[in-house]
C-alpha cells in the first residue's frame, strides 16, 4: 500500500499527499522515499502543474518522523545510505523552479519539520495540536534529513541551537514568530489556502523574505565569531551530559561543517553521523525505551474496561497531591482534601501560578486556565468526597493515618469508586486490612515532582479487583504517565530496587569512600543524580525507613542495612529538606547547581580522611545490587517483563536510558560476566551479592532476556 | 392561605450560593466581574449537584459592565464548566438587575421556554470601566484612518487640556442630574424620617447580620473563595460592623447634605464586589433531575415611578401589585427580604406600605396594603451590614428570603428591591 499520492487541481496545483497506512501518523520510510522519485519526476515534467502543495491526510498531524522500527534494524551503512536518498528527494524539493508548500495542520516532528524546511514555504495551522520540532537528540539520532543544515539558515543558530540540541517544541505561534513558519492560517480549509499560497509563488506575488534570522546573528557570519557560539555550546552538552551522549555533539558537527564549508559539505556529514549514531546501542536503546512508553500507553488484552473517572478526590495538599492534582485537572473536577487551611491555601497558591504561567506561555487559553481553576475543590471536610469515582491519597506515610483517611474516604464513597494510595513502600494489602471493601484498593506510585517525572507504579494487592487496576491504570494514562502494573510487596518495584542501590552508598561511605567520588562514579556512569545527592533528595530519613524495612524483609537474603543511617537519623540529618545533608544547602544552592560537600558528615562515618577507590568498582557495587534485585522482581512476578522493569527503572529511578535500564544492560554486558562479577563481590563483601537464580539461570542458557 | 400560582407552569426555586460580598478595594480587587459569577455558578453546581448540561441558560445582572466581557454571563458560565451550548445573556436594571434576571427566568420558565434556568449577577466596585472623554475617544476612533504623520497632527488640533480628564460612570439618574444619596435624602425630608431612625435601622442590620453569621446562618449559601495573594479560604463577608454602636452612626457626618442631611455612610449600603446565583425549574424538571424543591415563584411583579421625587419608592408598588397576583394578604407573609440601599427607603417602604391615604391616593387601592411586624424583615441583617454588589444583590435577597422560610416554617415569603430609574420589582414565594 502506498504512502504518497499525487493529486492534479485544474487550477495548476499539485497535492503531495502523505498518509501512512495502518497507522494514524504519517513516517517517513525507506519505502516512501522510493515512492517520491517518480511522482517527484512528475512533477517536474507536467507542465500542467505550476507549484506543489505538500499535505498529510491525517485528521490531527503533519508527519510525526521517521519509520523507528526500520530505524532500529539499520546498520551504519544502511543508515547512511537512507540519510542520503531523503538528502537527494529533498534537495530536489528545493532547487524546484515550482514552487512547494507546505501544509502543516498537528505535529511535524523530526523528518517531518525537515521536510517542510525544504519547501519554499511553511503555511501552519494556528491550534494547539500544532507542534514543531527536531526530537531525534532524545532518541540518540539526529535530524538526517538536513535539518542540522536546513534550521539554523533559516531561523539563526540562537534559536535553532536549543530545537536542535535538546529536542525543544516550538507552538505554531512561537514558529511564526521566529520565521520557521511563514503565515498561520486556521485549519478549515487549510488545503485551499496552501494552493492560493503555491500558485501566488509561482506567479511572483507572493514574495516571502529569504533571510528570517535576527540581526543579531550578523556577526555570527565571521568564522570567529561562528567558532566561539559553536565551542560555548558544545561546552554546555559537555557539561549536562559528562559526554556520555554523543548525538547532541555530532548535531553540532554537522552544523559547523555545513555554516564553514556549505550545504553539501555539511548534508555529507549528516548521512556519515547519522549512520554512526543509528547503529550505536546507545540510539537504539532510547528508540526501544520510547517503543515501550508507546507500547505501555495501550491496556493488556483482557483487561476489564475501566471506569470513566468524572470526579477525582485527592488527599493531602503536600508536594505529591498537589502535582497529582495539577496533572489531573485538564481531565476532571478535583476535589482536594487536607486537614490544614494553610496547606490547603499554598497548594492552592502553587495550582493558580502553574496555570497563570502556562496561560502566558499560550500553553492554555484563558477559558481554559479558568475551567481548571475553578475545577479545583480545596476543602477540609471528607464529606466533600462524595461522588468521586477515583481518590488517590497521598498523605503522610504513616499506616495508621493511611487506614484512617481510607475509612474516611470509604464512608462517602460509592461501591465501585476506586481509592489508590501513592505510598512509595508502605504495602497495600496492609493499608487496605479493615476496609470495607478491600477490592477497590489499590497503590497508585507516582514520582516527584509529579508534572515532570512520566512514571507511574499502579500496585496490584492481593485483593485489588481488576476493574480497580484497570482503573488507575487507564487514569494515569490519561495524565500521560508511562504506567507499569506490579505486584504488592516491600518496596513494589521501583523502591525495592532503589533500596539496596542507596544504601550500599551508605555502606561505601562506611568504607572510607569519599562522596564525590561516589556521586561522580555514578553519574559518569550515567544517572542524572549520584546516589548521595540522591539520599538528600529523598530525605534522609525516609531512606531510613526504606532501608530497615527492606532489610527486614530481605534479612534471609543477606540484605545489609547500614546502621549510619540511624546516626545521621539521630544527629539531625534529613537531607535538603532541613538543610542538613550529604551536601551542604544554602539560600544560594540552585536545584541544579554545584553542590558542596558538608564536610561535617564524615564524622559519622569515621573522619575526613578518605579512601580513594576505583570509579568502576563503585558502579559496580551499586548496580549490580540494583540490577540483581530487579532480577528477583522479575523472578517473583513483581513485575511484569523486562521490558516493563527496565522502562521502570529508566524513568522512576534514572537508570542510564543510554543504557536501556537493568535487564538490556545484563544483556550487554553478558550474564555470565555479571554473575561472575557478584561472586567476586559476594566473596569480598557478603550474601547480599548472591546473584539471584534468574540471572544464574541467564548465565548458563546465553539466552538474553530481551528476546 | 396558598399563593396562588399565576404563572403557566410552576416554577420552583432549588438553590442559590454567592461568593462573600467584601468591600470594594480590599480581597477581590484584582477580580474581574465574570470570575466572581463563575465562582457563584461552580459554587451552585457543586452544591445542588446539578449536572452542567441540564441547564437550558444563565442569565446575569450586571450595572458596571467591564467591555471586555460585554456578555459577563456567557463568560462567567463558559468559566464555570457548563458546557459550551448553554446560552447565556446579560440583563442590566440597576440595583434590580438580579432581580430581573430571576424574573425573567421564571418568565421563560413558566412559559415552556425553558426548563432549567441558573439566575444571578455579579458586579465589582474595586475597577470601573472608565474611559477617555468624548473629545479624546473621537480621535482615536479617527485615528483608524490616520495614514501619516499630518493626519496626526490634525487630530490634535483643537484638543485642550480639559478634554484629557476621563469619564467615570454615572453615579447620578441620567434624566434627573440627582445621585442615588441625594434621592434618599429628598425622600428622607419629604417623609420626616429622622437621622436616628436611620441610624438605629443600620445598627439593627449589622447587629442582624454580626449574629445570623455567627449563627452559622449564612454557610449555606456562601461559597467559600480562593483569590491571589493568600488563597486562603475567604469565607464571610467583610463588611459587617456587629460592634457598631449609635453613637459611632451618630458620629458620621451626612454625606449628600453637609447642613441639614440624615443621610450618612453609615446608613448607607457601601461599594462592594460579589456574585450570586439561583437555581430555578419547572416543577417538572425538578423532579425529573432530582433536584429539592424548596420554594414555589408565586407571582412577581416590576413597576417604574416617577424619577425624581419616586426614585427610592418603586418596592411599595412593586409588593402591592405581586400580593395582589398572589392573592395574599401582607400580614401573612413570613419573610420579608428588603433591598436597603439605604436605611431611608426601607423605612419609606414600611411607611407608606402602611399608609391608608398613598395607597389611595397614589396606588388607586382601597386601603393601605399592610402593617409589616418589622421582625420579619431582614431578620439576617440587610445590604447595609453585607454590602451591595449591584447586580447580585436580588439573588442573594432571594437566597436568603428561602433560607430564612424553612428556618422560620414560614409559608410566604417576599423579595422586593428599589433601583436606579426609579424601578420597583418585587417577588412572592410559597412553600
Amino acid at each position: 500500500m502506498r504512502s504518497l499520492s499525487l493529486k492534479k487541481r485544474p487550477d495548476g496545483v499539485a497535492v503531495l499527499l502523505f498518509d501512512t497506512p495502518g497507522r494514524p501518523v504519517n513516517v517517513l520510510s525507506s519505502g516512501l522515499l522510493d515512492e517520491a522519485g517518480p511522482l517527484m519526476r512528475e512533477i517536474r515534467e507536467d507542465d500542467a502543474v505550476v507549484a506543489c502543495v505538500l499535505a498529510s491526510a491525517k485528521p490531527d498531524g503533519f508527519i510525526a518522523g521517521a519509520d523507528l522500527d526500520e530505524v532500529l534494524a539499520m546498520g551504519a551503512a544502511e543508515a547512511e545510505s537512507i540519510s542520503r536518498g531523503a538528502h537527494a528527494w529533498l534537495d530536489r524539493v528545493e532547487e524546484s523552479r515550482k514552487p512547494f508548500v507546505a501544509a502543516i495542520h498537528g505535529a511535524a516532528l523530526g523528518g517531518g519539520l525537515e521536510v517542510a524546511l525544504a519547501c519554499r514555504y511553511r503555511l501552519a495551522t494556528d491550534d494547539p495540536r500544532t507542534v514543531l520540532a527536531l526530537p531525534e537528540v532524545m532518541l540518540g539520532l539526529l535530524p538526517a534529513a538536513g535539518g542540522t543544515q536546513r534550521l539554523p539558515r533559516r531561523i539563526g543558530l540562537q534559536r535553532a541551537l536549543p530545537m536542535l540540541l535538546t529536542g525543544k517544541r516550538l507552538r505554531a505561534a512561537q514558529a511564526y514568530r521566529c520565521g520557521l513558519v511563514d503565515a498561520l492560517t486556521s485549519p478549515g480549509g487549510l488545503l485551499e489556502t496552501a494552493a492560493k499560497a503555491a500558485l501566488a509563488l509561482a506567479k511572483g506575488t507572493l514574495r516571502p523574505p529569504t533571510d528570517r534570522r535576527p540581526i543579531a546573528e550578523a556577526p555570527l557570519a565571521l568564522p570567529p565569531l561562528r567558532a566561539w557560539a559553536i565551542g560555548k555550546a558544545r561546552a554546555e552538552v559537555l557539561r549536562k551530559t559528562r559526554g556520555l551522549y554523543p548525538a547532541p555533539l555530532e548535531i553540532l558537527a554537522c552544523v559547523e561543517k555545513g555554516l564553514a564549508d556549505g550545504l553539501a559539505a555539511g548534508l555529507e556529514e549528516e548521512a556519515v553521523r547519522f549512520g554512526r549514531l543509528a547503529a550505536s546501542e546507545g540510539a537504539k536503546n532510547l528508540v526501544r525505551l520510547f517503543d515501550a512508553m508507546t507500547a505501555l500507553k495501550k491496556a493488556p488484552k483482557g483487561s476489564p474496561a475501566p471506569r470513566p473517572v468524572n470526579r477525582l478526590g485527592v488527599l493531602g495538599a503536600g508536594l505529591m497531591g498537589e502535582g497529582i492534582a495539577a496533572v489531573s485537572l485538564p481531565l476532571a473536577p478535583v476535589v482536594l482534601k487536607d486537614v490544614s487551611e494553610e496547606g490547603l491555601a499554598r497548594a492552592a497558591r502553587s495550582l493558580r501560578k502553574g496555570l497563570d504561567r502556562r496561560l502566558r506561555s499560550a500553553a492554555l487559553t484563558r477559558l481554559e486556565r479558568d475551567r481548571r481553576w475553578l475545577a479545583l475543590k480545596p476543602t477540609t471536610k471528607p464529606e466533600e468526597l462524595a461522588g468521586c469515582d477515583l481518590v488517590i491519597e497521598a498523605v503522610f506515610e504513616d499506616l495508621a493515618l493511611k487506614r484512617k483517611v481510607l475509612a474516611e474516604a470509604e464512608a462517602v464513597l460509592a461501591p465501585d469508586a476506586v481509592f489508590a494510595s501513592n505510598t512509595s513502600a508502605l504495602p497495600i494489602g496492609e493499608i487496605a486490612r479493615g476496609a470495607k471493601r478491600p477490592e477497590r484498593v489499590v497503590g497508585m506510585h507516582y514520582f516527584s515532582p509529579v508534572p515532570k517525572m512520566p512514571l507511574l507504579e499502579v500496585v496490584v494487592a492481593e485483593r485489588s479487583a481488576p476493574w480497580a487496576v484497570a482503573t488507575a491504570r487507564a487514569f494515569g494514562v490519561a495524565q500521560g504517565k508511562t504506567v507499569i502494573v506490579v505486584k504488592d510487596g516491600p518496596g513494589f518495584y521501583t523502591t525495592r530496587i532503589l533500596g539496596p542501590f542507596v544504601n550500599e552508598a551508605v555502606v561505601l561511605l562506611d568504607e572510607g569512600a569519599a562522596i564525590p567520588d561516589l556521586d561522580a562514579a555514578l553519574l559518569d556512569f550515567g544517572f542524572p543524580v549520584g546516589p548521595v545527592a540522591l539520599l538528600d533528595e529523598v530525605g534522609i530519613d525516609v531512606a531510613a525507613h526504606v532501608s530497615r524495612d527492606l532489610g527486614k524483609a530481605f534479612a534471609a537474603r543477606g540484605a545489609a542495612p547500614s546502621a549510619t543511617f540511624g546516626k545521621l537519623f539521630d544527629a539531625g540529618y534529613r537531607g535538603r529538606k532541613n538543610g542538613k545533608g550529604f551536601y551542604r544547602y544554602g539560600p544560594s544552592t540552585r536545584p541544579g547547581g554545584r553542590k558542596e560537600v558538608d564536610r561535617d558528615v564524615y564524622a559519622h562515618f569515621g573522619g575526613t580522611e578518605r579512601k580513594p577507590m576505583r570509579a568502576a568498582d563503585l558502579v559496580d557495587r551499586l548496580v549490580l545490587l540494583m540490577v540483581n534485585e530487579a532480577a528477583w522482581c522479575l523472578q517473583e512476578g513483581v513485575v511484569a517483563s523486562p521490558r516493563d522493569a527496565d522502562a521502570g527503572a529508566v524513568m522512576g529511578l534514572g537508570f542510564p536510558p543510554f543504557r536501556g535500564g537493568p535487564f538490556r544492560w545484563v544483556d550487554a554486558v553478558g550474564a555470565a560476566e555479571v554473575v561472575a562479577r557478584m561472586e567476586r563481590l559476594r566473596t569480598l563483601c557478603g550474601k547480599r551479592f548472591t546473584p539471584a537464580p534468574l540471572l544464574l539461570e541467564a548465565a548458563r542458557t546465553g539466552r538474553p532476556f530481551h528476546g | 392561605m396558598a399563593a396562588k400560582n399565576v404563572h403557566g407552569r410552576t416554577v420552583v426555586f432549588a438553590g442559590g450560593c454567592r461568593t462573600p460580598f467584601l468591600r470594594a478595594g480590599a480581597a477581590f480587587a484584582d477580580v474581574m466581574a465574570y470570575e466572581l459569577g463563575a465562582m457563584a455558578l461552580r459554587g451552585l453546581l457543586d452544591r445542588t449537584g446539578l449536572d452542567p448540561a441540564a441547564v437550558d441558560r444563565v442569565v446575569m445582572g450586571t450595572v458596571l459592565a467591564d467591555p471586555r466581557t460585554t456578555n459577563l454571563a456567557r463568560e462567567s458560565a463558559l468559566a464555570a464548566g457548563l458546557p459550551a451550548s448553554c446560552p447565556a445573556f446579560t440583563v442590566t436594571a440597576a440595583c434590580a438587575s438580579s432581580n430581573v434576571a430571576v424574573s425573567g427566568a421564571v418568565e421563560a420558565i413558566a412559559s415552556g421556554a425553558a426548563d432549567v434556568v441558573i439566575a444571578g449577577g455579579a458586579e465589582t466596585l474595586s475597577d470601573a470601566p472608565i474611559r477617555f472623554g468624548r473629545e479624546v475617544r473621537k480621535r482615536l476612533i479617527r485615528s483608524q484612518k490616520a495614514k501619516g504623520v499630518l493626519d496626526w497632527v490634525k487630530l490634535l488640533q483643537g484638543l485642550s487640556l480639559k478634554d484629557l480628564a476621563p469619564d467615570t460612570p454615572a453615579i447620578a439618574e441620567f434624566s434627573t442630574g440627582q445621585t442615588m444619596g441625594q434621592s434618599a435624602e429628598r425622600l428622607a425630608k419629604r417623609l420626616s424620617l429622622t437621622r436616628e431612625a436611620q441610624d438605629r435601622w443600620a445598627l439593627r442590620s449589622h447587629r442582624k447580620a454580626a449574629a445570623a453569621t455567627r449563627a452559622g446562618l449564612y454557610v449555606e449559601q456562601v461559597v467559600p473563595a480562593r483569590v491571589p495573594p493568600s488563597f486562603g479560604p475567604i469565607d464571610a463577608d467583610d463588611g459587617i460592623r456587629g460592634d457598631t454602636t449609635l453613637a459611632k452612626l451618630g458620629a458620621i457626618p451626612p454625606a449628600f447634605d453637609r447642613a441639614f442631611g440624615t443621610v450618612t455612610a453609615g446608613n448607607s449600603s457601601f461599594l462592594t464586589d460579589g456574585a450570586a446565583a439561583c437555581l430555578l425549574a419547572s416543577a417538572e424538571a425538578a423532579e425529573r433531575l432530582g433536584l429539592a424543591p424548596r420554594a414555589r415563584v408565586a407571582a412577581t411583579a416590576l413597576v417604574a415611578m416617577e424619577p425624581l421625587e419616586e426614585l427610592l419608592l418603586g418596592p411599595v408598588a412593586a409588593v402591592a401589585k405581586a400580593l395582589d397576583r398572589a392573592g395574599v394578604p401582607a400580614g401573612e407573609v413570613g419573610v420579608w427580604e428588603v433591598h436597603e440601599a439605604f436605611a431611608a427607603p426601607v423605612l419609606a417602604f414600611l411607611k407608606l406600605l402602611a399608609d391608608r391615604s398613598y395607597c389611595r391616593e397614589r396606588l388607586g387601592r382601597k386601603d393601605a396594603v399592610g402593617r409589616i411586624d418589622p421582625k420579619r424583615v431582614n431578620a439576617w441583617g440587610g445590604s447595609l451590614a453585607l454590602g451591595h454588589p449591584f447586580g447580585a444583590t436580588g439573588a442573594r435577597l432571594l437566597t436568603t428570603c428561602v433560607d430564612r422560610m424553612e428556618r422560620e416554617g414560614a409559608e410566604i415569603g417576599v423579595v422586593t428591591t428599589c433601583a436606579a430609574g426609579a424601578l420597583g420589582h418585587a417577588m412572592v414565594l410559597a412553600r
